[in-house]
């Protein structure tokens, strides 16, 4: 579904990534860890398309598309899909508005015709119940005002409408008590099919007890340098990144 | 012939000998002639060009009225049974317009008649206020033209059943129309009315309007004032409205700029009694070569007084944006409470917006703020929508309709805010 091949991306001057391999199958679900300024954002960011990243080299292909050569929107309606870090609030934008636009562009991207009222209000309401979001929230502009959690639901309720082939959370967990992890979890779990994939990026091994990953990937200083099972993310907890930090020094000596 | 030779020749033609507004029409032609129209080096109009509108193009004077069914047509959708008030090429048509309240609540005459009959005292000592605070010959010259102005008053404690709008006609098929429309209101204690103005250029040509509205608020009365420019690029306009507050009362205005050449709006609030309360709110959506420029006064002349002041733009093409605020607090207004903002969006890489705050405070306990900001729509925000599908152009109009509706909110005829909330999607040009 996703293939990585030896991706370099910088910001201004700053190289960030150094050559990341990566490839991801449907039905699984990967997960990157890494200490803080090791890229895991850079790297969603650069999947997704934001423009403050240049690519310098490598590849990315999803579905067979080169990923690199998509716009924003494009990655999008193709069935990739980003859960923010830090949601944006816009103000004056309803939520509702919001995802009833994304989703039927995506529907028309793909040829379909556009839900209709009672369509969208059926599939909304089910979706809500996954991720536990209230009505009144979603009648609200676009995130303003959310508390750290109900941001996080709403990415992953948006998730949930838009149905993508791959979604890529980054750092999810961050800022969530452990209710909202358990919620947030749970939409995603329920979410998982064979014919879909994720590729979970946080700090902390916490949010792996609930998303159980079937890879984990540690990145250090824009590289790959340890991949394994649900283990390496409990002998990560357990040791710390120090010890990933000495190793991959000892061997680069 | 000359500019100044064709306005002086339009004057002698249009004066009237027998009505109470001569004197006032002939020290208006004085002034006019003394002062000539605003140059760029006038600090009022440092960035607003009007001198070369005034060609030896120009059309004036009533002539040919339009057929009632193009009138009609250009109703405001939902406003079709309103007390409408019609204007074309700048003089009052009373065959034209229809009056729906009730006698006893609403009166419509011409200016020239209310200058002789009860209102006379009204009329003089009221028309032409706005010309204290516009020392500039482009005021002065519409009031050497006010004889074919209107005259309205809503009658001591009444509401109106239905909104009066104010229509202005501006026939461009024979040319250059140059049309100098005059409004004088009069809203008694306890009254309310909501006034809306909208503007047609009716042919293909260029029109010119020069206009001057003045209102007075009695004591608890409401004032709901929306003015809309929708004319065409074609269009150009100066126009000044003036609220005086008589005694504590309530007024509100909204400005939607939505095309022109060149548009240059004053608005004043005037507070002349202890606890008035005024609102003013403004959008200038703009493309092509418009330039839209907003001047506005608060003049805080005694306690207690509130206001608050929104204007917000999105400039695109060449288009330019510009807002001055200014806000006087004499030194009796004490415990004034003054708030302004101004806020500017450009989208043309050839926009511009120009924006000032002028704050003149003379007492010493008073709250006042301004702020004023000319950006870029917000790149995160952009990412945002756009990593979820939506493309470029409809993340665009969904970020700026969201700009813009903070002061379409502010409309309160529902009828209205409507009809500009379309034209607003329309230019936006939101689209699945």
């Amino acid at each position: 579904m996703l293939k990585i091949e030896n991706l370099q991306a910088r910001i201004e001057e700053k190289e960030i990534l150094k050559g990341i391999n990566l490839e991801i199958k449907p039905g699984e679900v990967h997960a990157i860890m890494g200490p803080n300024g090791s890229g895991k954002s850079t790297l969603a960011s650069v999947l997704a398309g934001r423009a403050d990243y240049e690519v310098t080299g490598g590849s990315v292909d999803f579905q067979g598309k080169d990923l690199l050569e998509l716009s924003p929107e494009d990655r999008a309606k193709e069935g990739l899909f980003l859960a923010f870090q830090y949601p944006v609030e816009i103000p004056g934008v309803s939520t509702t508005n919001f995802i009833k636009t994304a989703v039927n562009e995506k529907r028309k991207y793909q040829g379909l015709d556009p839900l209709d009222a009672a369509q969208f209000l059926r599939t909304m309401k089910e979706k809500m119940k996954l991720v536990q979001i209230d009505q009144s929230l979603l009648s609200r502009s676009l995130n303003e005002g959310f508390s750290g959690g109900e941001k996080k639901r709403n990415e992953i309720f948006q998730m949930a409408m838009l149905e993508p082939k791959l979604a890529i959370l980054d750092e999810t967990d961050s800022g969530l008590d452990i209710d909202a992890l358990r919620i947030v979890a749970n939409g995603v779990n329920e979410l998982r099919s064979s014919n879909n994939a994720f590729l979970v990026v946080t700090h902390y091994q916490r949010l792996l007890d609930y998303i159980v990953p079937d890879f984990v990937h540690v990145l250090y200083n824009g590289r790959i340098v340890r991949s394994g099972t649900k283990e390496l993310a409990l002998e990560l907890e357990e040791k710390g990144y120090d010890f990933i930090k000495a190793e991959v020094e000892k061997e680069t000596v | 012939m000359d500019v100044k030779t064709f306005l002086q020749d339009t004057f002698a033609a249009s004066s009237t000998e027998h009505s109470g507004l001569s004197a006032f029409q002939q020290d208006s032609w004085t002034n006019f002639s003394n002062w000539g129209l605003p140059a760029l080096k006038h600090e009022e109009w440092r960035y607003t060009r009007i001198r070369n509108l005034f060609t030896d193009k120009l059309i004036a004077g009533q002539d040919q009225l339009p057929a009632k069914e193009i009138i009609t047509k250009h109703f405001l959708p939902g406003l079709e049974n309103a007390n409408s008030i019609i204007f074309v090429n700048g003089y009052f048509v009373p065959e034209l317009s229809n009056i729906q309240d009730d006698e006893s609540s609403l009166i419509v005459k011409s200016l020239q008649a209310a200058s002789t009959d009860e209102d006379a005292a009204f009329v003089k000592e009221n028309l032409g206020h706005s010309a204290r605070y516009h020392t500039d010959g482009i005021n002065a010259l519409n009031g050497a033209f006010a004889a074919g102005g209107v005259y309205l008053r809503v009658n001591k404690g009444k509401s109106l059943t239905t909104p009066v709008a104010i229509y202005h006609f501006s026939d461009s098929s024979n040319g250059l129309r140059f049309s100098q429309p005059r409004v004088l209101a009069n809203i008694e204690a306890g009254a309310q009315a909501t006034i809306i103005e909208h503007y047609i250029n009716l042919g293909s040509g260029d029109t010119l309007t020069n206009e001057v509205l003045e209102v007075c608020t009695a004591q608890d009365a409401m004032l709901y004032y929306i003015k809309i420019q929708d004319e065409g690029n074609a269009s150009s306009h100066t126009g000044t409205t003036h609220i005086r507050q008589l005694a504590k009362s309530l007024t509100h205005a909204v400005t939607i700029t939505l095309s022109g050449k060149v548009v240059r709006n004053n608005l004043n609030m005037v507070m002349e009694a202890e606890h008035g309360e005024s609102h003013m709110y403004g959008l200038y959506l703009l493309d092509d070569e418009t330039l839209a420029d907003n001047h506005t006064i608060v003049d805080n002349a005694m306690p207690h007084c509130y206001s608050n002041e929104l204007y917000k733009g999105i400039m695109d093409g060449h288009s330019t944006g510009v807002f001055n605020g200014k806000i006087f607090v004499r030194k009796d207004a004490q415990k004034t409470n003054a708030y302004q903002s101004n806020k500017n969006i450009l989208i043309g890489s050839n926009s511009s917006a120009n924006t000032k705050p002028q704050l003149e405070i003379f007492a010493d306990d008073v709250k006042c703020s301004h702020g004023c900001t000319i950006g870029k729509l917000d790149e995160d925000a952009l990412f945002y929508l756009r990593a979820r599908g939506i493309s470029v152009e409809n993340a665009q109009a969904l970020l700026l309709h969201a700009f813009a509706m903070d002061i379409l909110d502010q409309i309160k005829d529902e009828n209205v805010r409507t009809f500009a909330n379309l034209l607003i999607s329309k230019r936006l040009s939101f689209t699945i």
